[in-house]
């Protein structure tokens, strides 16, 4: 009777003997899990389906995610609603796959200590939110997030818009050749009211074009800050009536 | 060596003057002199520095033994020094972080804010303390388990020195806010594609060693090394795929997107624990717990079997940090059972090295180190029962968000991986520079009981406030609205944040002594103190019993 498994260990000492057996097999053993688990994200309906609304960010916005991304907000916001009666309700309609679709890296988070901001878009004022990142204190007195005052006095300096568009295209975000050749000129007309937007709500549905950071001789750090949290969210309309069909229709949550 | 950095300095302060000059100047017979003179100043600080070698005197410094030794020792030596400054300044860090949130007054805006310091407090720990901890008993083992010096040991410098440079890279890079926002992969493209160099350097160098070895099997600890050299460097390259911006700027965009990112993120960053973490520190387990306690391995078909499940199921388990996500619902499954699953093997390690003190259990009393051992495979026990356990569905609804979590990390990180390192270096040092036994066996103990309490104090704090936070969250009044508003939530966590910081600031002091009792062993000192354990004479009751006539 014990035989059998004995001779499965000596088998096991070809193993022990020979370094390169060794590498080859551990190599095959680590590898299957992430090829099972990750490759069919890339095929399935559900993970790559279009919702209809959901577009490339603006290259401001874009700015403004980089400066979330650089001060590392992700490690006390999360931006990912669970279908939870009580998170719906505090934060809004579970978040849908294809919303952070042009996100890379995606921002979805793994810890609360400040609320989710998937759909903090026009929850709030601008001002509400230039003065929150300022002091946040001074508007909830029980905050413990730092300050970002320094935002508002930071010019906004993009070393290359276009640089930025042309590498999420290569990466797969469907920027068009206009996007990237007016990059630049749509960074600075999305926050300074008096100029020229020309077609930018056109190529970028819903945007908005404003001053954010209430000082409209600049475009600061603040403004792009602002601006992408001012549409977080915003871009799908969970409420209207294809969305909630659509929504009826997915399956596997 | 202080008269060569002097010459050193000059010459740099007239390179530098005369390369100011020529830029600055306004016709071109003075900007060609000064060139000229620029070109000298180099020369003579080439000269100065070529003659000069600062490991020698930095080797002075540490009093490290010179001289040829039977193994090639001086990375391990200069991989143990790292281990204990990188572990001091991630605890530091740690304990400010800690109070930044309970007195968010001590943000200092833009680099000293809590979302710079919270990735330079994780690498820290992770990549710096226990990055070293792992190249230095990893060379230190496979010498001895090999019966050979190290392969290559040119590379086996450039390993230890690179990995160094990839660590200063990160860490200041987090505080200009040079970060791609990935959990545990925060380093931008370019310090990604050198720490890729160094770890196939390091590969080169361990695989090199195993080769040329004497022994003609491969030790168990040397499988897990293996492993985790190996998985580490598949999950750094997939995950961090990217499209650098400029290749003259440090900002790059991830390949993948949204729900493929975040999969592939948490396979990565639930491995980098899986195999740097666990599989790593398993390896040091496997050599330092039966050489302190001198006993042999409990088992050996234990070892082969929780080896190979633990390493194939592990890779499963990422897919339970997307919990409720819009990862769809069969991933998420698949990452549950897999995580449950992981329970068995993990706590193979757990049994093998605890039952490998059969017949030493009386040495917990008396040797402070296998104390540190046992108290690191408890909570390797520990952590690895709670972490199956949220990764349950139902639990991980209340927990996924919280204190909890991070609770949990700590128990592993700070009871596991922080333990079983202390131990490894108190074993180590003496050996190392040759002295006869750690300045002070006391102080390993006074060691063992700040870190324990600083742990306990960490783990039970955050597992109320973890908790507090999710039922707080999810709390409906009667009138069928939510009772709390998310501020509300905030201030009901202060005071668990504060015990959070005096947990730190124990486990803090603990590391302090242990520095302390390195550096005066390192100086060669053996502390005059009493043995641990005593067993006094009592000549009065050392006598036969004799009858007392009842009055």
């Amino acid at each position: 009777m014990t035989t059998a498994p004995k001779e499965a260990y000596s088998r096991h000492k070809r193993l022990e003997r020979n370094v390169t057996l060794m590498a080859v097999a551990t190599l095959v053993t680590v590898a299957i899990g992430g090829l099972v688990q990750i490759t069919p994200l890339f095929y399935l309906d559900n993970t790559i389906e279009q919702v209809e609304g959901v577009r490339p960010y603006t290259p401001l916005e874009q700015a403004g995610r980089d400066i979330y991304i650089r001060e590392g907000c992700y490690t006390c916001h999360s931006q990912m609603i669970r279908p939870f009666r009580d998170e719906v309700e505090r934060y809004g309609h579970y978040s849908l796959a294809a919303e952070s679709m042009f996100d890379h890296p995606f921002q979805w988070g793994s810890k609360r200590t400040g609320p989710d901001l998937a759909r903090v878009g026009g929850r709030y004022s601008d001002a509400w939110h230039v003065q929150h990142l300022a002091d946040p204190q001074s508007v909830v007195p029980e905050s413990i997030m730092p300050q970002y005052g320094f935002l508002a006095d930071a010019p906004l300096k993009v070393a290359d818009p276009a640089a930025t568009l042309t590498a999420l295209r290569r990466v797969g975000v469907p920027y068009s050749d206009t996007d990237i050749a007016k990059a630049a000129d749509d960074l600075v007309a999305q926050a300074d009211p008096n100029a020229d937007a020309g077609d930018l709500a056109a190529r970028y549905p819903k945007v908005q074009i404003r001053d954010f950071d209430g000082d409209p001789g600049r475009v600061t750090e603040m403004d792009a800050l602002v601006a992408y949290l001012q549409m977080l969210g915003t871009l799908v309309d969970v409420k209207s009536a294809a969305a909630q069909q659509e929504l009826a229709e997915e399956t596997g949550r | 060596m202080s008269s060569v950095l002097g010459r050193i300095g000059i010459w740099s302060i007239v390179l530098l003057a005369a390369i100011a000059a020529m830029v600055g100047a306004k016709d071109a017979a003075f900007a060609a002199h000064m060139t000229i003179v620029a070109l000298v100043a180099f020369g003579l600080l080439a000269f100065t520095a070529f003659r000069y070698d600062p490991l020698i005197s930095a080797q002075s410094i540490f009093r490290m033994p010179q001289g040829p030794s039977r193994y090639d020792d001086d990375p391990v030596r200069w991989g143990v020094i790292a281990t204990i400054f990188w572990g001091m300044a991630g605890f530091l860090v740690g304990v400010i972080i800690a109070t930044q949130m309970v007195f968010p007054q001590l943000n200092f805006e833009p680099y000293l804010n809590f979302g710079r310091l919270r990735p330079l407090h994780t690498s820290a720990v992770i990549f710096a303390f226990g990055g070293n901890a792992l190249l230095a008993t990893s060379f230190y083992v496979v010498q001895r388990t090999c019966r050979t010096q190290l392969a290559f040991p040119a590379l086996a410098r450039f390993v230890f020195w690179g990995y160094q440079l990839f660590i200063v890279l990160a860490a200041s890079g987090y505080l200009l806010g040079v970060t791609q926002s990935k959990e545990y992969a925060e380093p931008e493209w370019y310090v990604d594609l050198w720490l890729t160099i160094v770890w196939v350097a390091y590969f080169i160098v361990f695989v090199g060693t195993i080769v040329k070895r004497h022994e003609p099997h491969i030790y168990v600890a040397n499988w897990f090394y293996l492993a985790f050299i190996i998985t580490i460097a598949m999950l750094h390259i997939v995950n961090n795929l990217a499209m650098p911006v400029s290749l003259l700027g440090s900002r790059s965009y991830s390949a993948f997107a949204g729900v493929q990112d975040a999969l592939t993120q948490w396979w990565y960053a639930h491995n980098a624990v899986g195999f740097f973490l666990t599989a790593g520190f398993l390896a040091m387990m496997y050599y330092f717990v039966p050489k302190q306690a001198q006993r042999p391995v409990y088992s050996y078909r234990l070892s082969i079997i929780h080896f190979w499940s633990l390493i194939f199921l592990y890779i499963w388990a990422g897919p339970h940090h997307l919990h409720y996500t819009a990862l769809p619902d069969w991933a998420q499954t698949l990452g549950m059972v897999f995580s449950v699953m992981l329970w068995m093997p993990s706590w193979g390690g757990m049994i093998n090295g605890l039952m490998t003190l059969n017949g030493a259990w009386d040495k917990v009393r008396t040797d402070p180190i296998i104390r540190m051992m046992v108290m690191a495979l408890a909570f390797y026990g520990m952590s690895t029962f709670e972490g199956p356990m949220m990764s349950i569905k139902a639990v991980n609804s209340l927990s996924h968000y919280t204190d909890w979590t991070i609770g949990h990390v700590h128990s592993g990180a700070l009871g596991w991986n922080g333990m079983i390192t202390f131990a490894c270096i108190y074993y180590l040092v003496p050996r190392l520079w040759q002295r006869e036994r750690m300045f002070s066996m006391r102080m390993i103990n006074w060691h063992f009981w700040l870190a324990s309490a600083g742990i306990v104090f960490y783990a039970a704090s955050m597992w109320v406030a973890g908790i507090t936070q999710g039922l707080m969250w999810r709390e409906y009044g009667a009138d069928g609205y939510l009772v709390n508003s998310f501020a509300d939530t905030v201030a009901a966590l202060k005071p668990m944040y504060a015990l959070r910081v005096l947990g730190g600031l124990l486990y803090l002091s603990g590391a302090i002594v242990l520095v302390y009792n390195v550096w005066m062993t390192i100086l060669g000192r053996v502390r005059n103190e009493a043995p641990m354990i005593l067993t006094p004479h009592d000549p009065s009751a050392d006598r036969p019993l004799t009858a007392v006539p009842a009055e």
